[in-house]
């Protein structure tokens, strides 16, 4: 047993830093160190750079443009670029709708989507969840009804996340009647946003920035050929997608990058005469999540190591999630709680890139709050933290 | 990177396992916790037959080689059982402290017997006004021709009344808090002027309040340099509190899995009340709390058998977090029970009694989440 880094994962991991030194673009290394938003085109070119270098798909197949990095790897490279404050990767095409792709799809549809993924050409958007159908997905209501080769989509997709962006869509849609179980009606389908009858208006989240969409379809003629797989099996196809792709859903590197930032913060804020940091009743919750997340770090280490021995990672993805984001948000709990009076204005330039106004407080106070009420989506996301308890009740607990 | 066990630590798992599947019920457990003796002295003879007192001594001292992994998963099984015999205290606390600083003397004279399961030890550090603070000793051990003169009171000395030897802390110089002057002596437990008074422990292990008026001793009794032990101290106390700690690991596995049965036999309102989700959300809470304390345990132990620096913090983050899993588990386990989860005659309160002791033992929550802040 041990946790140590090989000669050749040390020498990797020297690689990986060289790299982000030379390559990551010092505008978004900047936005990153401010918590600035990202634009579309930043996210592209970072995206493209990594392309360029073959590292765009750390998890697909090499076949198709993959890195066929070990588990190690894929860890060394993710704790890297959360330090370095690369941007993460948008998941929609790469880690979402590619697999599907490469695990389902035919010869042709591999041909003609994969590339333009692998090399960020295309933008793409998820349309799971709906208006009635949030973390009981299944009973969603979207219909994709056959006429000739063509598909007629019509219904509601929501909290599609940068679907103002988007090129492509892929949707989970009802195909068969109504007599078929909930889940065995149910296909995938990849939908083009430039079809006539789709309609994105946005909706704004708690810190007012547009990061989710509710897209409606209003007779969307689909071709036929956009399915994947078989009809009534999109549902099987999203499943077995959700027990890949789940490295670093963790987050430890991110938040331990974010608990440093909350000690420096901390000792360099007054607090009565003395710096924060030293205000014992503040250091007991700083150290609380310290040690909770180094306990996480390890949860995670034991999931990689498992799935580096051909294990699929199983509901243990679902502790790491549960932790993962609850640690982050007591983070920026901290970090509101270091701003103090400063956390209340909210000026919403401050946070562009660019801004040469006066600064109302220090960047670092002016971005926790909406941060803090941003991030409450994390444990709402992805299937809830209930839907992930539920999880681990039925295939661990047997209940 | 990997988790895995050698096979050697495969084997040592599966054997302590199967002797507490096999031969460790709750019933014998009790009449145990109940008797004279305090421990089970078959089951001791079984534990040097089967070479696990060896487990924390080195290979130069005869021993399995006293990784802390290889504790940890001894440690692990036992407290599945919630295992009452003195391994804590006579291999890991006294053996530890003689194998680390014994004269080869010394270490011929105990070691051996510790590992053929004929020596019982008990390491008397604690004091009723020292708290968590190991340099905080006001027992005297004054020079005399002959050797030392031992005055003082040891508090909660765990296998204190069953000991043959205790193994006592006195200060030879130095003020009260002082990190320089404290010794350690090899104390017969049945010399003149040793005053034990034995009683239970909230866990049904045995610990004792040792009173030393006048005590001599030689000279050869002093275990390590005189003045010098505390940095000996620590790290042995460093260990202990990994065995502790993967002892928990065991104890809250055992605990959740044991309330997730329950709750399936359990009917209420017409069913199980396993298909409350009320209850099932608060099972899945203390399975991922097992989880998190078993990586804590396995990032210290591999710190451990590491070494260098960052040992002291790492033990800390452990403790800390076991404090916390451990009474969260042990709390749920009991009330998910119900009623019978306070009564006696059902075991899971008694995993969740050892718990709540582990949570005491060593420095708790708050005293090891205030040293990890702080180093």
């Amino acid at each position: 047993m041990n946790v140590e880094f090989s000669a050749e994962e040390l020498a990797f991991q020297q690689e990986v830093r060289q790299f982000l030194n030379d390559k990551l673009p010092a505008k978004i290394a900047e936005k990153s160190k401010k918590e600035l938003h990202f634009t579309k085109e930043d996210f592209v070119e970072w995206q493209q750079i990594l392309a360029e270098k073959g590292w765009a798909a750390v998890n697909w197949p090499v076949e198709h443009g993959g890195t066929g990095w070990t588990p190690t790897q894929k860890y060394i490279w993710s704790n890297e670029c959360a330090k370095a404050g690369a941007p993460g990767v948008i998941p929609f095409g790469m880690s979402m709708v590619a697999p599907v792709i490469y695990s389902f799809g035919n010869e042709e549809q591999k041909q003609r989507f994969l590339p333009d993924i692998l090399g960020s050409k295309v933008w793409w958007c998820q349309g799971y969840s709906e208006p009635n159908s949030g973390s009981d997905l299944a009973s969603l209501k979207t219909t994709a009804t056959r006429d000739g080769d063509e598909y007629v989509v019509n219904g509601t997709k929501t909290w599609t996340t940068l679907g103002q962006h988007a090129d492509w869509i892929f949707c989970l849609v009802r195909t068969a009647g109504s007599e078929a179980k909930n889940q065995e009606s149910i296909s995938f389908l990849l939908i083009d946003m430039k079809t006539p009858g789709i309609n994105v208006s946005p909706i704004y989240l708690l810190d007012e920035t547009r990061e989710v969409n509710e897209i409606h379809f209003d007779n969307v003629r689909v071709p036929a050929e956009n399915l994947i797989g078989e009809e009534g099996k999109g549902w099987t196809y999203a499943k077995v997608l959700l027990t890949h792709e789940r490295t670093g859903i963790a987050g430890v590197a991110k938040s331990k990058d974010s608990l440093a930032k909350v000690k420096q913060l901390a000792s360099e804020t007054n607090h009565f005469g003395s710096p924060l940091m030293d205000d014992p009743a503040f250091a007991q919750k700083v150290a609380d999540l310290e040690i909770d997340l180094l306990a996480l770090e390890y949860t995670d280490l034991r999931t990689l190591a498992a799935v580096s021995t051909g294990k699929a990672p199983g509901p243990e993805s679902s502790i790491l999630k549960i932790k993962g984001t609850e640690i982050a948000q007591q983070i920026d709990e901290l970090k509101m709680e270091i701003a103090g009076y400063y956390a209340i204005p909210f000026v919403k330039d401050q946070f562009e890139y660019g801004f040469e106004g006066p600064m109302v407080g220090p960047g670092s106070a002016a971005n926790s709050a909406p941060l803090y009420f941003n991030h409450r989506k994390t444990t709402i996301y992805g299937g809830s933290n209930e839907i992930q308890k539920n999880i681990i009740c039925k295939a661990v607990l047997g209940l | 990177m990997d988790f895995s066990y050698s096979e050697e630590q495969q084997m040592l798992q599966d054997s302590v396992a199967k002797f507490v599947q096999n031969d460790y019920d709750f019933d014998s457990r009790m009449k145990v916790v109940k008797g004279d003796v305090g421990y089970n002295q078959d089951h001791w003879k079984l534990f040097a037959e089967l070479g696990w007192l060896m487990v924390p001594f080195k290979e130069e001292d005869g021993g399995l080689g006293g990784s802390a992994l290889d504790l940890m998963v001894v440690m692990e099984e036992f407290g599945k059982g919630i295992v009452i015999e003195p391994f804590l205290t006579t291999a890991v606390l006294g053996g530890g402290l003689i194998a680390n600083a014994g004269s080869d003397a010394q270490k011929a004279q105990y070691i051996a017997g510790i590992m053929e399961g004929t020596t019982q030890l008990a390491f008397a550090y604690a004091e009723p006004q020292g708290r968590y603070d190991l340099s905080d000793v006001t027992t005297t051990a004054e020079k005399t021709d002959a050797g030392f003169r031992l005055n003082g009171h040891k508090a909660v000395v765990l296998n204190g009344g069953i000991a043959d030897t205790l193994i006592v802390s006195a200060r030879t110089s130095g003020a009260q808090t002082d990190n320089d002057g404290i010794s350690l002596f090899l104390v017969d437990a049945k010399a003149t002027g040793v005053e034990v008074q034995s009683y239970r422990t909230q866990d049904g292990a045995r610990a004792a309040e040792v009173k030393l008026n006048n005590v001599e001793v030689t000279a050869d009794s002093l275990l390590a340099a005189e003045g010098k032990a505390l940095p000996i101290i620590e790290d042995v106390i460093q260990r202990a509190t990994l065995a502790i700690c993967a002892e928990a690991v065991g104890a809250m596995e055992v605990a959740y899995q044991k309330t997730v049965e329950y709750t399936k036999t359990r009917v209420q309102f017409g069913v199980p009340i396993a298909k409350f989700q009320a209850l099932q959300h608060r099972m899945a809470d203390m399975f991922i709390e097992h989880q998190q304390a078993k990586s804590i345990v396995l990032m210290a132990a591999m710190k451990l058998d590491q070494g260098g620096e960052g040992v002291a913090k790492a033990v800390s983050a452990m403790k800390a977090r076991i404090g916390k899993a451990g009474r969260a588990v042990g709390q749920e386990a009991v009330q998910i029970h119900g009623g019978i989860g306070v009564t006696e005659e059902l075991d899971v309160g008694h995993y969740f009694k050892r718990l709540t002791m582990i949570e005491l033992l060593f420095g708790n929550t708050a005293y090891h989440t205030q040293n990890f802040a702080r180093s």
